[in-house]
């Protein structure tokens, strides 16, 4: 069990590429952090920098309280589980798991021990004997998982370790991580570029863009307190709506209706005003009229209507061409064109700078 | 050149790993190759008692030489034959194999394992299959009122070692080009099929063209075949005779080398058989880059 | 096939029958031939049909040569081509692997270069360099004996590339995760690469077993002792013989021994062997 934590860390590839930004990130024992971010934002790279597979250009990476820059990945105490499983093709699932063990002079009889409990863990006695090529995706799956807990690191290491599997596979597949490293209780850092899969595993949830951190927090205060327009953006489905307003002396304005919204407390002559689209509530447009005392209001044109079973997303743009995505339960249908009166609660906006796309609170 | 991602640390351990190839390289190839290099430019007295720089003489000399130009044209003869004997004799069994459906597979043994036969051994066999006085080719030719005697006859020595030479190199050209039959698409064929091509036309206007690449792959590989490998074969059969008439260049540089103990001329010969080879190599290397893009 | 034209299939067919034919007759005119005695041969037509010295014949090639023409016993030669052949796949698919992994799996300073040093070889077949090579082997007093039939020849660039290749489609995640379970380079090497290269291996294998195998001019210059005569090359030395007639059934006799083993390993191994010749050329 371990701590992990890196240290203004940063990680300039051999051809000049800066592909990790100084970060600074801390992971308590025992606990389950995510890093999300879309694809080449360096998730992987940082990932592997902890694993010693990548070397560190600057900073300190941490585990167990030491620092372990210098050390190769065997020497490290972790294990890891790549997306495409890299199982070793012409060993049986048992040599699989067993030769990190092997290599480790571990004695015959723990490694049979160790080997049996991971694979009855992981539901796999049966294909001790099996080559990988005569499993399926989802038992290989298991076997890489196998590999990487027979081993009894300080920190299990996860690529996206569940992007090949079929959409149904994986949801099953993400229940029973999860189950597994509550039940091991080992620290566990899993790179993912889907913020759902993210949302549902994530202890800790470290959002990621363009070699930095944009956030870290849990899943519920990243996604109700998102502090920049990149994570409001990125976590969350459909995505938060962004619509930029210019501030007056006294504060805002919002769309075209002219409704007056809160005052804030920023310097910023242009923001970014967020709303995610379940908290747009469509009415008739009545001008004039709010549902809601101190509610925005404002006219959407709608373009189109995707049902999704048991809710409708309603695409639209405002007076001023700003694109809006509305999620309304139930099936909606509304013709290309019409025009809808719509309001959103101010409790539910979120307000960025438009400058640096930081959150104004 | 492509890397890995990951590499292992070291300078050590990859010097030991490259140290028994490069060695090898360097005792066996490249030293022996810069020394036909330097001895190309020095020619020894009858005696080999002294030895002069000469310059580019040796080589001046050999294009003078009517019995080196001459076995550039045996050699020319020789390999073009050949490869235009072995491959289409290949092109025709390949084509044929890549038709049947019932008993390919023993077709393909049938006609592959030649490959293993030594070249010496090939020269060997049609050199019986020749003989003046015995050979059943021989006889039948007699019988047709042909007389044989490659003992003799310098077109009919040439001919001899053409066939042998050819024998032994149509299972390889056979492989690569049953495989470069079997990697066309069926749905080509079919397509044209459908447009109303014979199969006569069809292989004119479809299959050959896309056998192209293989067919100047293999005709590279069997001009090499022909310079280098068959040397076996001129030297058990005909050694080079009768007169000049089967003499190939490689066997001339061992003649004049081994034999008539003419060092620099041996030496020059030998390099621009090196200067060939190069050639070669570079045209069929940059033939492959394009044949990966392809 | 696309249509359905019978005389075609028939003449497809035929083509392959007589193909298989003419490519089978010298060898099995060269059969017939071992299995008579030296009187037949005299004049018209040689025996087209196998007689009954076959046991005969074999056994005085294999055990005692034909001492007029100075070539030992074709068992010894044999021998001797086996050694060679052996040595010569072995090592050069031995120093190949290890400098494909050297190549591949590190990275260090004249890595060019030496890539370059080995792609060099690949312009230099032995016949364009027969004197120098032959008097440096001399020099090193390697002479009739094994290792100057074989270590010469087992620089090999093909060989060098065909692994190279080999090791390039091994996905990096492999090497990651072997890093990770505590492999150094060697044990890498040995567990994880080695394993999964050995079909290629085998393949060519049965190439280079056959192109040692059958290396003449090589032999012919190294060996002056009858001891370390190979078969394919001490033929030579039985047609060769002047001012006699050839002893047409010793010849033949040999002639068939000395290709056996060969054509045997390709038959045994035809998916290997195809596998291998075409994955070299690439
Ligand atoms: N070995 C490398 N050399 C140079 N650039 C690299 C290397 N590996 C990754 N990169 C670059 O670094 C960036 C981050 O890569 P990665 O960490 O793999 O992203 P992620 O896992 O978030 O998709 C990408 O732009 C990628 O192209
Ligand atoms: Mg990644």
């Amino acid at each position: 069990m371990a701590e992990v934590s890196l240290a203004q860390v940063r990680k300039i590839y051999p051809g000049g590429f800066e592909a990790v930004k100084t970060v600074d990130l801390a992971i308590e024992d025992g606990s389950l952090c995510v890093l999300v971010g879309p694809s080449g934002c360096g998730k992987s790279t940082l990932l592997r920098m902890i694993a010693g597979l990548e070397t560190v250009t600057e900073g300190t990476v941490t585990i167990g309280g030491l620092p372990v820059n210098d050390r190769e990945p065997a020497e490290r105490d972790i294990a890891m589980v790549f997306q495409s499983y890299a199982l070793y093709p012409h060993m049986s699932v048992y040599d699989n798991m067993a030769y990190g063990l092997r290599n480790r002079r571990t004695a015959k009889p723990e490694i049979e021990r160790r080997v049996r409990e991971a694979a009855g863990l992981l539901d796999i006695e049966a294909m001790l004997a099996r080559k990988p090529r005569q499993l399926s995706g989802g038992q290989r799956q298991r076997v890489a998982m196998g590999r990487a807990i027979v081993r009894e690191p300080k920190v299990f290491l996860f690529d996206e370790p569940l992007s090949n599997l079929d959409a149904k596979l994986r949801v099953q597949m993400r229940i029973e991580l999860k189950r597994l490293q509550r039940k091991l209780g080992t620290t566990s850092i899993y790179v993912t570029h889907d913020q759902l899969e993210a949302m549902t595993l994530a202890d800790q949830l470290v959002v990621m863009n363009a070699g930095r951190i944009e956030q870290i927090g849990t899943a519920m205060e990243v996604y109700e307190k998102p502090a920049t327009t990149f994570v409001a953006s990125f976590i969350g489905s459909p995505p938060m709506n962004l619509i930029p307003a210019a501030s007056d002396e006294n504060g805002q304005y919002f769309g075209e209706t002219g409704s007056r919204i809160l005052r804030l407390r920023s310097s910023a002559e242009r923001i970014v005003v967020g709303v995610r689209p379940e908290d747009i509530h469509l009415g008739e447009a009545h001008p004039g009229e709010a549902t809601e005392p101190d509610s925005v209001a404002f006219t959407v044109e709608v373009s189109g209507v995707e049902p999704i079973g048991a809710e409708s997303l309603v695409h639209g743009h405002t007076g001023q061409g700003h694109d809006l995505t509305i999620r309304v339960p139930g099936y909606a249908e509304f013709g290309a064109g019409r025009k809808l009166m719509a309001h959103a609660s101010p409790k539910t906006l979120h307000f960025f700078d438009a400058g640096n796309g930081r959150r104004i609170d | 050149m492509t890397d890995k991602r990951v590499s292992f640390s070291g300078l050590l351990l990859p010097a030991a790993l490259l140290a028994p190839q490069l060695a090898v390289t360097a005792v066996f190839f490249l030293w022996p190759a810069s020394q036909a290099v330097y001895q190309s430019l020095l020619r020894q007295d009858a005696f080999g008692l002294s030895v002069t720089f000469v310059g580019l003489d040796n080589f001046v000399r050999l294009f003078e030489d009517s019995s080196y130009l001459s076995s550039v044209q045996v050699t020319i003869v020789f390999s073009a034959a050949t490869a235009i004997l072995s491959m289409s004799a290949a092109l025709l069994f390949a084509v044929a194999a890549d038709r049947v459906l019932r008993g390919s597979t023993a077709y393909k043994t049938l006609l592959i394992w030649p490959y293993a036969v030594a070249p010496v051994l090939a020269g060997v066999l049609w050199w019986l299959m020749f003989n003046p006085s015995i050979g059943i080719i021989a006889y039948i030719l007699r019988g047709l009122g042909i007389s044989w005697n490659h003992v003799l006859d310098g077109d009919q020595a040439m001919i001899l070692i053409i066939v042998a030479a050819s024998w032994k190199q149509v299972s390889y050209n056979f492989v690569f080009f049953l495989a470069g039959l079997q990697s066309i698409p069926r749905s080509l064929i079919e397509a044209a099929a459908i447009d109303g091509a014979g199969p006569v036309k069809r292989f004119f206007t479809v299959t050959l063209p896309l056998l192209s690449p293989t067919s100047f792959f293999l005709a590279v590989v069997n001009l090499v075949y022909a310079f280098f490998d068959t040397f076996g074969i001129v030297h058990a059969t005909t050694n080079g005779g009768p007169g000049t008439a089967t003499t190939i260049l490689v066997y001339k540089v061992f003649k004049d080398g081994f034999i008539g103990l003419n060092l620099g001329s041996s030496a020059a010969q030998s390099v621009i058989l090196m200067l060939f080879v190069i050639a070669l190599t570079i045209i069929q290397f940059r033939f492959i880059e394009r044949r990966v893009h392809y | 096939m696309v249509e359905r034209r019978p005389y075609l299939t028939v003449l497809t067919h035929l083509t392959l029958i007589l193909g298989a034919g003419l490519i089978a007759l010298p060898v099995w005119i060269a059969f017939a031939a071992s299995t008579h005695e030296a009187s037949d041969f005299l004049s018209g037509l040689m025996p087209l049909l196998p007689g009954d010295k076959l046991v005969e014949n074999y056994w005085k090639v294999l055990a005692h040569g034909e001492s007029s023409a100075g070539a030992p016993p074709i068992g010894l030669m044999l021998f001797n081509s086996t050694v060679m052949a052996l040595s010569i796949a072995v090592g050069k698919i031995a120093i190949s692997l290890l400098s494909a992994f050297a190549i591949v799996y590190f990275r260090f300073p004249l890595k060019m270069a030496a890539f370059w040093i080995i792609f060099l070889t690949l312009m230099l077949p032995v016949e364009v360099r027969i004197l120098p090579t032959y008097e440096v082997v001399a020099g090193l007093g390697l002479l009739n004996t094994y290792a100057g039939l074989s270590i010469p020849l087992i620089a090999s660039a093909t060989a060098t590339f065909l692994f190279r290749q080999v090791f390039l489609t091994i996905p990096d995640e492999l090497t990651e995760a072997a890093r990770i379970d505590g492999a150094g380079p060697m044990k890498f090497f040995r567990d994880i690469l080695i394993p999964l290269s050995r079909t290629n291996i085998a393949a060519l294998f049965v190439i280079l077993f056959i192109y040692g195998w059958n290396q003449y001019l090589w032999p012919l210059l190294v060996t002056t002792d009858a001891s370390h005569y190979t078969a394919v090359m001490g033929i030579q030395r039985m047609v060769a013989v002047p001012d006699s007639e050839p002893l047409w059934h010793l010849i033949m006799a040999t002639a068939i021994l000395a290709m056996l083993p060969p054509v045997v390993v390709i038959l045994l191994m035809q998916r290997l062997f195809v596998q291998g010749l075409i994955e070299q050329e690439k």
